[in-house]
Parts: C-alpha cells; structure tokens; sequence
C-alpha cells in the first residue's frame, strides 16, 4: 500500500516517539535507582554521615571508611569468607543432587510428571523467610522435628543452629533443600532439549551407560551445567532472608555473611559511610566474578565455533 | 524399552519422588504447627489438639496486624508487577525488533544483567538514604520503586525472548501496511505475547511478594509487608512459633496459587529467565 508523503512525515514522527518513548521509562528508572546510587555510595563512603532530624549531614573523611574496612572490620571479612564457602559448597552440591536427579527421571515415565513439577516447584516459588522460619522449627534444639528423629534412632542431639561447629553447615543444608529443585528443573529441561539421534547414532560406539554420560551427555549439557553453575554461584551471594531467622548471622560470626554486615552497619549501628563502603567493596566483587564468568562462557563458545 | 531400562527408570522415579518427600515433610510439618498450642509445639507432641488460635491471634489481637501486613504486600507485589509489565514490554519491543543504536542496548541490557545478579543489600542503604531525603521512607511509593527496579531486569531479557519469538515478517508486513510502530506493538506484539507476558508477571508479582531484604529497612509500621512481620513474630522476647508457622501458611498461598493455576507460566519463566 503506497502511503502519502503527508502521511509519511506523520508515521516517522509517531515511529521516533515510540522508539525514545519505550526506552525511556526503563532507561529512567535504572539510572535512577541503580546506576545513582552507586555514584551516591561512592560519595557517601567518602564520609561519614549524621542523621539531623531526617535530613543527612556529609562531613568528608576522605578514604578514612576503606582504610578502617581493610583493617578494622574482621566482621565483614568472616562474613565474605562465611559467604564464599556457603556459595560454593551449597551450589556444588545443589549441581550434584540436581543433576543427578535429573539422569535419573529423563528415562522414567512421564507418570505423575505433572504433580512432581509442582511439589519440585514449591521451595522456588514461597518465600524465602518462609523457608527460614519453617527450618527453624525443624532444626530447634529441644523441640525440633529433626532432632526428634535423631532420637528415634538413637544418634546424638544436635543444637543445629546454635552450635557454632553445625551453624554454618546447617544453613547450607537448608540452602542446598531449597535450591537443589531449580538445578533438578534446569537440567532435566536441558536433557530432555538434547538431539536423541545422537544417542541412538552413539549407540553402536559407547559400551555402557557410564560412557554415554561421561562421553555424550556431560559434553552436551556442558553449557547448561556451566550457566546454571555460575547463575546459581553468583546469585548465592544474595543470601540473605533465611539465614537472618535461622541464625541472625551467629553464633559470634559463625554464620555471618557480607549482606548481615552491611545490613548491621547501615542500619542497626547508623554508620553510613562504613556501610556505603562496604557495600561499594561487595558490588565490586560480585561484578567482577559477574565479567569473569561471562568472559569464561563466551571464550568457550567461540572456542566451540571455530572448532 | 528393555527390562533393565524399565528397572532405571523406575529407580529414578523412585529418586525423584523421595525428593519430593523431602520437600513436603516440613511444608507439612509447619502446617500442622500452625494449628497447635505454643505449648504442644515446645513439648514436641506430634499428635496435639488441633487450634485455630494461632490463625485467630495474628488476625484479631491488638499487638499483630497480619491481614493488614498482607494487604500492604498485595498492593506492593500487584502494583510493581503491572509496572514492571508494561515497561519492560514495550522497551523489549524496541530493543528486540527496531534496532536502537548498538551503544543503548549495549549499556542498558549489560547493565541489567549485572544489576540483576548484585546482591539487594548493597543498594538498599542507598535506597534508605535517597528516599529518606525526598521524604518518601515508609511509604507505598518507595517500596513500590524498588521492587520496579529489581523486577525490570528479569522481565526485561524474559520479554526479549518473547519478542524475538514472534516472526520478523509480521512485523515488517505491518510496517508496510502503513503501520506506525506503536500500531504495531497495540495490534500485532501486545496480543502476541500475553503469553509471555504472564509468565515474566508470575515471576516478577512472586519475588515481589517474597521480598524481605528491601522491606525490612525501607517500610514502616504502617507499610510493614508480610515477610517483615514474619521476623518480628522471631524476634518477640518468647519467639511465637506457632504465630509465625500460621503466619508463614498465609503468606504462602499466592505461592500456592501460582503453582496450582499457573503452573506451566511460572515454569516457562523460571527455564527462559536462568537460560539467558
């Protein structure tokens, strides 16, 4: 249909209002409460910050907050080491059981599938504080349901959260139930996506079902597995909910982790530069594991492509 | 299928199904906490008179506002996902199939992906401060904003997908028919991914609902949302377990909801967000 050029010059107006227009709002909304306050707690780390009836008084210390957090903050640093072995022993084992499961269903029947995905989904979608207030009943010391069991069998009574030798491991568990159904879900999805003419073609060459795996499916699903595995990696830096009704971060620093710091110091001790500090300190961590592991997955794909 | 693989898959299943087990028993478990005395619950009495205390103390007492809790997550949730919704359509729109300048969606959809993965926590105490100068702590306002930004990520690179799903013919088709391209979103995109628009709103309208890391420090008593009343329950000078299992039942029955209504939404989501 040929258009009018008065019509014409009226669709390239409507044409570049939409294309400013439908951006913007998004544009907007990130530089304002994303990128700012990154600028804002940069200048804020630089100070050190007194509340005066609602409105905030800067006074510039310089690079006073860093100096302290790199020397006199032994509490954010257990929580960063707490945090690292949280995120990398909850998440391997959430790869291992998940996938695991997820050889193991892909051949079975597909009988009940439906009802399986909606039990799998339950941990992912409740909240999490609900998951925190729930395993703080089951892990109690004197009352809980795991405990209780304990005695059935006649094993040891555990003061699951208390203890700082079990605290930390405790909540790991609590993460690895939580988690372990989305690393199921992922990877079965992945499994089930695979070409099954490569297997049958693969038939006649592996001997057994440990090489299929070992030779053929881990291959395949390798994508997958590494995405899943920094996703979840990275995003277990974000642990925060279930482990403030779990243990609040303690006993002592036993399961401190780098949110309950910041959280502490921005708002239950008033210390604004410290915790903009600490905050910047974090951001700059986790966006650089963020870069690396992007980096790591492209060089791998181009890797693939030109072989 | 041979004997042998009949034999796999029936472990498998078996597997999967104890998993399962294991998920329900403390679902279970809190649920019938919630119907006990806090005395039965202290003792560990398995089998106890059944309660409906608990339900009645965090809706009726004095201390505890528990509905109202609700309804500040529900205006929340529902208000921040519409928002989410709407912007992340549109802009997925033209990020997907009208080519802005390689530097805009370079910068927007990079950033939204670190953004998206940085732990909450180290924005919030910016958050507090912004809008506690502009007077707007504790308010609707400051909660709704933030959840918005948090959701537009996710919902962001889930409409990406969806769009891209739709066949570039029928939009170039459009254009030639003289379509201008917000006729082309209202009439051709928009229809075309309601689908996938439920599925990023389940997603967002969930971790809204969930959330507790922004709420705890930016809401007040008034705006207190649900999650936050659930730690208060915690943190009383008795902890009252039997409140805060009640409480934990009914702030899960969106949850619930989602999974028995929309079951297939909220796992098209889940599968397309952590692929990209």
């Amino acid at each position: 249909m040929a258009t009018r050029p008065l019509d014409a010059a009226r669709i390239e107006r409507a044409n570049l209002w939409w294309r400013i227009g439908s951006l913007a709002p998004a544009i907007i909304i990130l530089a304002a409460l994303s990128i700012w306050p990154v600028f804002n707690l940069a200048y804020l780390s630089l100070a050190d910050v007194d509340w005066v009836s609602g409105a905030a008084v800067v006074n510039f210390v310089g690079l006073q907050n860093f100096q302290e957090l790199f020397t006199g903050e032994p509490v954010y640093w257990a929580g960063v080491r707490n945090t690292t072995v949280f995120a990398v022993c909850a998440v391997t084992l959430q790869m291992i059981f998940g996938f695991t499961m997820a050889l193991a269903v892909r051949r079975a029947s597909k009988l009940g599938r439906g009802l399986l995905t909606a039990i799998f989904l339950l941990p992912i979608v409740i909240p999490p504080i609900v998951i925190g207030a729930m395993w703080r009943l089951l892990l109690g010391r004197d009352f809980g349901m795991v405990n209780f069991l304990f005695s059935l069998v006649g094993l040891p009574q555990v003061d699951w959260l208390g203890d700082p030798r079990f605290a930390l491991m405790s909540v790991i568990i609590v993460d690895v139930w939580h988690w372990t159904p989305f690393v199921f879900l992922l990877t079965l999805a992945g499994l089930e996506s695979l070409d099954q003419e490569v297997f049958d073609a693969a038939k006649l060459d592996v001997k057994n079902r440990w090489q299929e795996l070992r030779y053929i499916t881990i291959p395949l699903m390798m994508p997958t597995i590494l995405i899943t595995l920094a996703f979840r990696m990275i995003l277990s830096f974000k642990v925060f909910d279930e482990i403030y009704l779990l243990t609040g971060g303690g006993p002592g620093t036993a399961t401190e982790v780098i949110n309950f710091s910041i959280n502490r110091v921005f708002f239950a001790q008033d210390r604004v530069g410290m915790g903009s500090a600490m905050s910047l300190v974090t951001i700059a961590g986790v966006a650089g594991m963020i870069v690396f592991a992007n980096t790591v997955v492209r060089r791998r794909r181009k890797l693939r492509a030109e072989a | 299928m041979s004997a042998r693989q009949k034999l796999g898959g029936m472990g498998g299943n078996l597997l999967a199904w104890g998993y399962a087990l294991i998920i329900l028993g403390p679902m279970v478990w809190i649920l019938s906490n919630s119907f006990k005395r806090q005395i039965d619950i202290l003792m560990g009495t398995t089998i106890a008179p059944i309660t409906l205390a608990n339900y009645h103390q965090i809706i009726n007492s004095r201390q505890s506002h528990f509905l109202w809790n609700l309804w500040n997550s529900a205006i929340v949730s529902v208000v921040s996902t519409l928002l989410v919704l709407i912007i992340a359509t549109v802009a997925a729109f033209t990020l997907a199939r009208l080519q802005p300048p390689r530097w805009v969606s370079f910068i927007l959809l990079g950033w939204a992906l670190v953004f998206h993965m940085l732990p909450t926590l180290t924005f919030v105490g910016s958050w507090y401060v912004m809008f506690t100068e502009v007077g707007l702590h504790g308010t609707y306002t400051a909660l709704i904003l933030a959840q918005v930004v948090q959701g537009l990520p996710m919902a962001l690179f889930l409409m990406i997908g969806f769009v891209m799903n739709i066949p570039k013919e029928l939009v170039q088709a459009a254009r030639l028919d003289g379509c201008t391209y917000p006729q082309v979103f209202r009439h051709l995109i928009l229809p075309l991914s309601l689908g996938g628009m439920a599925a990023a709103g389940a997603l967002t309208f969930i971790s809204a609902w969930s959330d507790f890391a922004v709420a705890l420090n930016l809401s007040n008593k008034d705006t207190m949302t649900a999650p936050v009343a659930i730690a208060t329950f915690a943190q009383e000078h008795q902890i009252l377990y039997g409140q805060m299992a009640a409480a934990s039942m009914l702030s899960m029955l969106p949850a619930l909801a989602f999974i028995m209504f929309g079951q297939r939404f909220v796992v098209r989501g889940l599968l397309a967000g952590a692929v990209k």
